[in-house]
């Protein structure tokens, strides 16, 4: 079974800032991380491998410096590592993203895609549905269990909801986006990451490399519909009323209060 | 000049990093107060390759070099000294030897199993009454037909009753001296090895440290390291490559001390003022980190040499010698930055304190360290 994990490099922080001036994310002195669902991801993958066998490659679209993120995946024990990147894919939304993505994997090739559900920067949670369109498969989003099916040619998957799961039978080629109750991800090893850099390589993906499978009006900031009109952080406002009362008195103070402002 | 760590090394350090901080530091004092071998730890730190860093994949190691190694001791000594000098002892005293010395053969049987952590090692050179003077080594080996058969008593020895492999050093030929000490390959289960009283120490208290007892104790003769005679430039050479574990472990506990105790003195009031706040804390704490940066230096430069395959020997000595002063000095002076906070088991700086006192004593003595240097110096 060929797995292809995609996965987003973001900067180790939930408190994003931006500059209140251009409303761009500010990474200076912010170290970057795999984002924590796409690891839970990675570890889904490998962990179908260990059982299953299998072939686990893992694609990160960006910058030269997500290189680092795909040694890390490899060092993990992913068996290949591709870098989606090219000038022109840049200023990409997810829409674009999800383009430039899908034409990556069809060019690989996979019988299972495993996305993270979100990434901690941009919590859109869009990427992962969107390739699994742009491709025209079946898709499972939140998935908390993965299991492969015991005639080898589906998935059990256990799809979380607020009150409920849903246990899902999908066929391959198919894309899961992973929850980070999914698993615990395991550690680099140090063989692995001798390995990741002295013996495994990260092969580039440029767009004349993809072409075939995404057009040139799809990808970059020209294949992208969405525009960004203000980007800003929220400011604290004013201190509120700090009550030190028993719980049935704080009842009657909310109630009051939310009367007071008529919201009852 | 290139004072930048590999990208190899930046990752490798956010591994131990991350391994310490979930797995290590969570049982470090739970590991002192019971002075228990850290045995899941170690399972753990084999998984994860981390008892064979400087050793060939072909040899059941992870192929990363001693530069690797030291920085794995470091980091995990900077949240539990006693998990720092399992890794080094293992690494340094018992596989190292067998790396740089043994046939392929003893490589064959012996490194991979301790290369991979399947097996823990250890190193028996100290005895009685040949500590610093190593020369004065009794424990006899007697060569009878297919084996050698061995006599005397070793101590104070790191890793023992936890450790499948011993490096034993014996004389063979009491006349020559020490051109007469031989070194061998002796498994905990040969007959007549036994594993005697077990040490309760100031510090490092989850290191099992133990007797050695040979009895007409059975060793082929194949487990010969070397030659007969061999034996004391064999240790010596250890216990250089050991220098650098212990001086990355003395490195780890000074940076780990620091750091707790930036933790503490931002958090701790007196006066109406963080006490973070007053210049005595500020001068203390930039002094002591400028002198950890100033081991760590010395401790990766000693690395660097023996992964170049240079004599590094002086090297090593100077990195053990000054990391190791640094770091009891400065848990001490962390300690008082504590108050009388420090001086109670609740917090965890007063183990920090009684840990590193040890780094200037073992794999030689502060002072033996400066033997070394000044004989390379010519000065004698």
């Amino acid at each position: 079974m060929k797995i292809i994990v995609c996965i987003k490099q973001v900067p180790d922080t939930n408190e994003v800032r931006l500059n209140p001036e251009t409303g761009v994310l500010i990474r200076d002195g912010v170290p970057s991380i795999i984002n924590p669902d796409d690891l839970c991801g990675i570890e889904a993958a490998l962990a179908l491998k260990d059982k299953h066998g299998g072939h686990v490659s893992v694609v990160t679209m960006g910058p030269p410096q997500a290189d680092v993120a795909l040694r890390e995946a490899l060092a993990m024990g992913c068996d290949e590592a591709y870098l989606v990147s090219d000038r022109v894919f840049g200023g990409a939304d997810t829409w674009a993203t999800s383009q430039t993505l899908a034409g990556a994997v069809k060019t690989i090739g996979f019988d299972l895609i495993i996305t993270g559900r979100q990434a901690i920067d941009g919590d859109t949670a869009q990427v992962g549905p969107q390739i699994a369109e742009h491709l025209g498969i079946p898709q499972v989003t939140y998935a908390e269990e993965v299991n492969q099916d015991a005639d080898g040619k589906a998935l059990i998957v256990r799809r979380q909801y607020e009150d409920r799961y849903q246990m899902i039978k999908i066929k391959f080629p198919c894309l899961v986006t992973a929850l980070s109750s999914l698993n615990e991800p395991r550690y680099m090893s140090v063989p692995g990451i001798v390995s990741a850099y002295d013996e495994k390589e990260v092969k580039i993906l440029k767009y004349d490399d993809i072409k075939h499978f995404v057009k040139e009006k799809d990808i970059g900031l020209k294949g992208s519909p969405t525009k960004v009109k203000k980007s800003f952080t929220k400011t604290a406002k004013a201190l509120g009323t700090l009550h030190e009362v028993p719980e049935d008195e704080a009842v009657e103070i909310i109630i009051n209060k939310l009367k007071e402002q008529f919201f009852l | 000049m290139d004072f930048a760590l590999s990208k190899k090394h930046i990752l490798l350090q956010e591994l131990y990093k991350k391994f310490a901080a979930k797995e290590v530091e969570p049982i470090a004092a739970e590991v002192d107060e019971t002075e228990e071998f850290p045995v899941e730890t170690a399972k753990k730190l084999a998984k994860y390759g981390m008892l064979g860093i400087p050793f060939s994949r072909e040899h059941g190691g992870s192929g990363a070099d001693n530069l690797a190694y030291a920085m794995c001791v470091e980091e995990l000594s900077k949240v539990c000294a006693t998990t720092g000098v399992v890794v080094s002892a293992h690494t340094s005293l018992c596989a190292a030897p067998i790396n740089e010395n043994g046939t392929p053969a003893q490589k064959e049987k012996y490194l991979k199993k301790l290369a991979s952590g399947e097996w823990i090692g250890a190193f028996g050179l100290t005895e009685p009454g040949a500590g610093t003077d190593a020369a004065m080594q009794q424990t006899t080996a007697v060569l009878d037909g297919d084996n050698y058969i061995l006599n005397g008593t070793k101590i104070f020895i790191t890793n023992a009753g936890a450790a499948h492999v011993y490096i034993i050093i014996a004389m063979t030929d009491k006349s020559k001296g020490t051109r007469g000490c031989s070194a061998f390959i002796v498994e905990k289960d040969m007959p007549g090895f036994s594993i005697g009283k077990k040490e309760k120490k100031m510090g490092i208290r989850g290191s099992s440290t133990c007797e050695l007892i040979m009895e007409n104790c059975i060793v082929p003769k194949e487990n010969l390291i070397g030659k007969e005679g061999q034996g004391f430039k064999i240790a010596m050479k250890t216990l250089d490559g050991g220098r650098i574990g212990i001086a990355a472990q003395a490195l780890g506990i000074a940076q780990g001390a620091i750091d707790i105790t930036v933790g503490y003195v931002k958090e701790r009031k007196q006066f109406g003022k963080r006490i973070s706040q007053f210049q005595n804390t500020q001068f203390e704490l930039a002094d002591m980190q400028t002198k950890v940066d100033a081991a760590r230096l010395l401790v990766y430069r000693a690395a660097y040499h023996k992964d170049k395959g240079d004599n590094y020997s002086t090297h090593a000595a100077m990195a053990k010698l000054f990391a190791s002063e640094i770091s009891s000095d400065i848990t001490r002076r962390c300690l008082q930055l504590h108050g009388g906070y420090g001086y109670t088991r609740e917090y965890a700086i007063e183990r920090f304190m009684r840990d590193a006192k040890i780094t200037e004593i073992y794999e030689g003595t502060s002072e033996v360290q400066k033997m070394v240097v000044a004989a390379s110096m010519g000065v004698k």
